[in-house]
């Protein structure tokens, strides 16, 4: 037989590893052909390897190929290896090809390759793990591991591609890399080049049509049922059988709540919202709620649990703001904390402190990190070129400007990050600066600044990173950011400001200037459980005993796993460093974006008015809560979700339970005789429980979502198959059937009540009141599936638990946030009118128009040019346009004057 | 057709009882067949190869080792190249180089009828039926195989029958 290759094709691969590992490379007539050439006669399209079989005959599929030789070898075939090949050709390479597209022919790197491929390795993984078995089809190594090895080896041989946390693959791989046949192939293949010699092959190929966009997706990665020994069946149902018994006694809450030594201590924070911001939902669900839920659910362990939050008070925007309404910036910081901490009690975030970052304690702590890192020499001092605006008469924060990003282009790039690339920017290497208040140019100006010296502290950071990385449940795109970052070297950050509103520098020649709010925002964490306990050391110079996670969305992740980890480990003092940094992607919303900057989406406080119950939000937010690719809300999504999952799965199950309970046995829990199939049930619940753990323990939100509604999925089928309802008019056996039928079911919903606890809590709490739950197991979640209900227990009323959201309820609600969208422009004021038109904002666009008018007046008496004149015009008319809308008034309306 | 759909099409011509669920998955609704004494197996290909073996007719699936890669060829094929391709262009070319692989062969792997068949048949069913006469006759070994597999007992079922013509109308075309 002869095989035709080309170089650099990526099939070789496993088309040789496995002629190596089947014994037939000997037989083989191996012929190179060019990567246009077109071996199989009867195909339109180049296609190698191929190979040509003695009766003449072509195998042009590389897993034909493989399987061909496998089947030489006296190999039979079987379910599971066809379901990999199958998985392997269907799913794997649109993906792969997608990845090394990117990286051999574009030459892109980091997030860009590996989320095409990040579904498809988590799914190996997770199969892997899942049946603990080193290989894919078994205990020995066959045709599937060489299939999907070759497949993989051109972009895993690159380590920054294989992450750590995938340890099941990681190790899979690397003990089938380690194997002769695959190393000769690796060889042949790749040539010492590695991934680059696929370049001459790849390129003359058409892009992967997979490229095209696969859209967003919010649905999650589908799991199969898993096999039950009979020892896990065994456990199981021992387990069950012991019931409330095994559970401990519940820890009385402490006040305040401090690490124990030698018990698990776990500190979780949220990303500080911005004060004068009101949060939208992605805000929402990037930080706060992914941080609820850890933290309910740490607490459900009995784990040492303070989560805390708060408002993130300093800086420019806060003075602008102040200004804009004509109060003091400590107003406007008490006037907004308020409408964030009501939003988050809406939202029933359960922060045991929501603190601020204007407190004393702030000054107190800051100055004295700061002090340390002076006195440690890794302060520098510097003149720095700075943007000033002389039409409105002041230095610009990096916030209110906006130019061209030097990096990517990007037109609207703020001062101190671009939105489309990430990287931060240093205000002055904008290009086309524009002072965003009166979109004037400013001009550079040169003002004494302090500097962390982020180059002399790149060896601790890198040694903690070493030591804190490995095995840590740092996102990959965190871990991606925090590499990228120290792979383009660190450089000296500016953090003093010349402003009045915040924390003041304590070093002479500085009396007149605050730091920077990004230097003392991290330190906000430390001063808010200040503020909440005097023992704060405890929790904050204690990284021994406590776990550190931290909540953000992906921008957040430079400031926390870098620059406030330099500052600390510069300050020499002990602090407790991040441990798990859990960032998020985005939420976009509907087809747009949700921005703060832009004010484009729907916001914390409209949530409430919208008559959609806080769980639902929860519920529907963390369910497509962007973990490991950007996802969307949609309207239609959420009526879908709800109508789906809540209502037809979820609480159609526990209802049903409860109410056969209630109706067939006068409100007691029958007594239960378990046959084979209830083992059997019982296993897979646990099984699944402990799905939940792990991917929880993982801090993988989203996924155990997933868990819980396949739990009450896998209740809604057993109590479909049984019929209770019919059995219970039967003969005996019959009626004794339905009732382990009812109560196994009736426990599987008490167990859904405990689980559900971190995501919906006001839902949780009503089924436990309506099953009667005992008190301790309503506040603690063993890994085993426990009988909580015995027979004899009298259950409370039951009813429905969620409503149907209806088709022109959604539309109406869509309609009624669209009006922001479909007009949104890039001044924030404005946008913000059209979401929430109260009378500051009125009053904001009023002073906007006012502004407008005098741009326009000057240009007017300076005789400038038309053009530029008839744009600002045009910019007066659109604002006087959205004043009206605001207003309610007809078009033609104000002089620029203001009305009350 | 949907992926379900099609997996008790074969069950019937396989002469299985009926009994299996089968549920879809993704986007793209991948079939999901649940078994009583084991793991689900997922996928189209996947689950017909399973329904084959347990209808003790491994024969569809090949009897030597050459005909059993091809068949799992034409499998993949199958799924890879016919579905997901709504585009005209592709299935042009799939017809295309169909047309040209048939022209020695009565059935795919040659001389014997097997599940690559079967699926295929299936699979091709919804362009085939919008062919217009003169595609047929472009594309005439596709055709005489299309005709020949829906003629096979069992196979069509209630699917539409396409009216091939045996005498020529086109006589330039080809």
């Amino acid at each position: 037989m002869r095989l035709f290759v080309s170089e650099g094709a990526p099939g070789s691969l496993p088309v040789l590893a496995a002629a190596g590992r089947a014994q037939c490379r000997a037989e083989l007539l191996i012929s190179t052909v060019g990567p246009e050439e077109c071996v199989v006669p009867f195909l339109t399209r180049p296609k190698v390897p191929v190979l040509q079989l003695d009766s003449g005959n072509y195998l042009f599929s590389t897993s034909a190929i493989c399987r061909y030789f496998f089947l030489l070898s006296g190999w039979e075939q079987d379910d599971l290896t066809n379901q990999w090949l199958e998985w392997e050709a269907t799913e794997l390479q649109p993906a792969l090809s997608a990845a090394l597209y990117y990286l051999v022919v574009q030459g892109k790197k980091g997030e860009d390759v590996f989320s095409p491929v990040r579904r498809a390795l988590t799914h190996i993984d997770h199969s892997l793990s899942r049946r603990s078995c080193p290989f894919l089809a078994g205990e020995t190594e066959s045709l599937a591991d060489i299939v999907l090895w070759g497949a993989l080896y051109p972009l895993l041989q690159d380590p920054a591609y294989l992450p750590e946390e995938l340890g099941a693959l990681h190790s899979w791989f690397q003990t089938l890399s380690s194997q002769e046949p695959c190393q000769r192939a690796a060889e042949t293949v790749l040539k010492q080049q590695g991934v680059l010699a696929l370049r001459p092959y790849l390129q003359k190929q058409p892009q992967p049509s997979s490229l095209e966009g696969r859209a967003v997706s919010n649905e999650p990665e589908e799991e199969e049922l898993a096999t039950l020994s009979e020892e896990e069946i065994a456990m199981a149902v021992a387990a069950w059988e012991k019931g409330l018994e095994s559970l401990p006694p519940v820890q009385p809450q402490q006040n305040p709540v401090l690490p124990v030594a030698g018990e698990r201590n776990v500190l979780i924070t949220s990303a500080l919202p911005y004060v004068n911001n009101v949060p939208h939902l992605g805000n929402i669900i990037g930080c706060v709620l992914s941080a609820d839920v850890f933290a309910r659910y740490s607490r459900l362990r009995q784990w040492n649990t303070l989560y805390l939050c708060g408002t993130d008070e300093y800086g420019t925007a806060t003075e602008t703001k102040a200004m804009e309404e004509g109060l003091t910036p400590q107003e406007i910081c008490d006037k907004y904390h308020v409408i964030h901490a009501d939003i988050y009690r809406w939202f029933n975030i359960s922060f045991d402190i929501f603190g601020r970052t204007t407190t004393p304690q702030q000054t107190k702590i800051t100055q004295d990190i700061f002090q340390r890192l002076v006195a440690r020499g890794f302060v520098l001092q510097d003149t720095v070129e700075q943007l000033r605006c002389e039409h409105c008469a002041r230095f610009l924060a990096d916030r209110f400007v906006e130019g061209v990003c030097p990096f990517c282009g990007y037109e609207e790039a703020r001062g101190d990050q671009c939105d489309k690339c990430g990287k931060l920017i240093n205000a002055i290497e904008l290009k086309k600066p524009q002072c965003k208040v009166c979109r004037s140019c400013p001009v550079v100006k040169s003002s004494q600044h302090l500097f962390l010296d982020l180059p002399k502290l790149g060896k601790p950071l890198e040694e903690w990173l070493e030591k804190t990385l490995p095995g840590s449940d740092w996102t990959p795109n965190a871990r991606f950011i925090i590499r990228s970052w120290i792979r383009d070297g660190l450089k000296p950050r500016c953090i003093t400001r010349d402003l009045k509103w915040g924390t003041p520098v304590p070093l002479v020649g500085f009396e007149d200037k605050v730091f920077y709010v990004w230097f003392d925002a991290t330190i906000g964490y430390l001063s808010i459980t200040a503020n909440y306990t005097d023992q704060w050391e405890k929790w904050w110079k204690n990284p021994e005993q406590v776990s550190l996670y931290q909540f953000m969305a992906k921008d957040n992740v430079p400031f926390h796993g870098l620059v406030f980890p330099c500052s600390a480990l510069g300050a020499e003092d002990n602090y407790t460093l991040v441990s798990h940094l859990i960032a998020t992607e985005y939420l976009n919303y509907e087809d747009g974006k949700f921005s703060k900057s832009r004010g484009v989406g729907v916001f914390g406080d409209m949530a409430q008015d919208t008559g959609i119950p806080a769980d639902i939000w929860r519920f529907y937010l963390l369910y497509i809560r962007p973990e490991g690719q950007d996802s969307a809300f949609s309207w239609t999504d959420m009526l879908l979700k709800n109508n789906s999952e809540l209502l037809n799965n979820l609480g159609n199950f526990i209802n049903r339970a409860g109410m056969f309970v209630s109706k067939f046995f006068g409100g007691f829990v029958p007594e239960m005789v378990l046959t084979s199939d209830d083992r059997r049930l019982l296993a897979h619940v646990t099984l699944e429980l402990q799905h939940y753990h792990q991917l929880l323990e993982k801090v993988r939100i989203r996924d155990a979502l997933r868990s819980i509604l396949t739990i009450s999925r896998h209740g809604n089928q057993y109590i479909q198959v049984n019929e209770p309802w019919k059995r219970i008019k039967g003969s005996e056996a019959d009626r004794q059937r339905a009732g382990t039928v009812t109560g196994l079911a009736v426990n599987i919903a008490a167990l859904l009540s405990i689980m559900l606890q971190p995501y919906m809590p006001t839902v949780s709490a009503t089924i436990q009141a309506q099953l009667q739950l005992p008190p301790p197991a309503c506040s603690i979640l063993l890994t085993n599936f426990l009988c909580t209900l015995p027979a004899g227990h009298q259950i409370g009323t039951v009813s429905p638990l969620f409503q149907k959201l209806e088709n022109d309820q959604i539309e109406s609600l869509r309609q009624r946030f669209s009006g922001g969208q479909a007009k949104a422009s890039p001044k924030p004021a404005a946008v913000e009118t059209m979401t929430t038109a109260g009378p500051q904002q009125i009053q904001v666009l009023m002073d906007e128009v006012t502004k407008q008018g005098n741009i326009v007046r000057e240009l007017k008496a300076q005789k400038a040019d038309k053009n530029q004149v008839a744009a600002e015009v045009a910019k007066l008319l659109d604002l006087k346009k959205q004043l009206a809308l605001a207003e309610g008034k007809p078009l033609e309306t104000p002089k620029g004057k203001k009305k009350k | 057709m949907a992926a379900a759909a099609e997996l008790t099409l074969l069950e019937k011509c396989l002469g299985l009882s009926k009994g299996n669920k089968y549920s879809a998955q993704g986007e793209r609704q991948i079939p999901v067949l649940q078994t009583n004494n084991g793991p689900s197996l997922t996928g189209l290909t996947t689950i017909a190869a399973h329904l084959v073996q347990q209808a003790n007719k491994e024969y569809l699936l090949g009897s030597t080792a050459e005909e059993k890669a091809v068949v799992q060829q034409w499998l993949e094929y199958r799924v890879t190249q016919v579905d997901g391709h709504s585009n005209k262009d592709d299935i042009r070319t799939v017809l295309k180089d169909l047309n040209s692989y048939l022209e020695d062969k009565v059935y795919l792997t040659g001389y014997n009828f097997t599940l690559a068949d079967i699926l295929l048949y299936y699979g091709l069913h919804r362009f085939i039926v919008d062919l217009t006469v003169q595609e047929k006759e472009k594309y005439l070994n596709v055709s005489r195989w299309f005709c020949h597999i829906q003629h096979y007992p069992g196979i069509r079922q209630h699917l539409s029958s396409v009216v091939f013509i045996k005498n020529r109308l086109y006589t330039n075309s080809h």
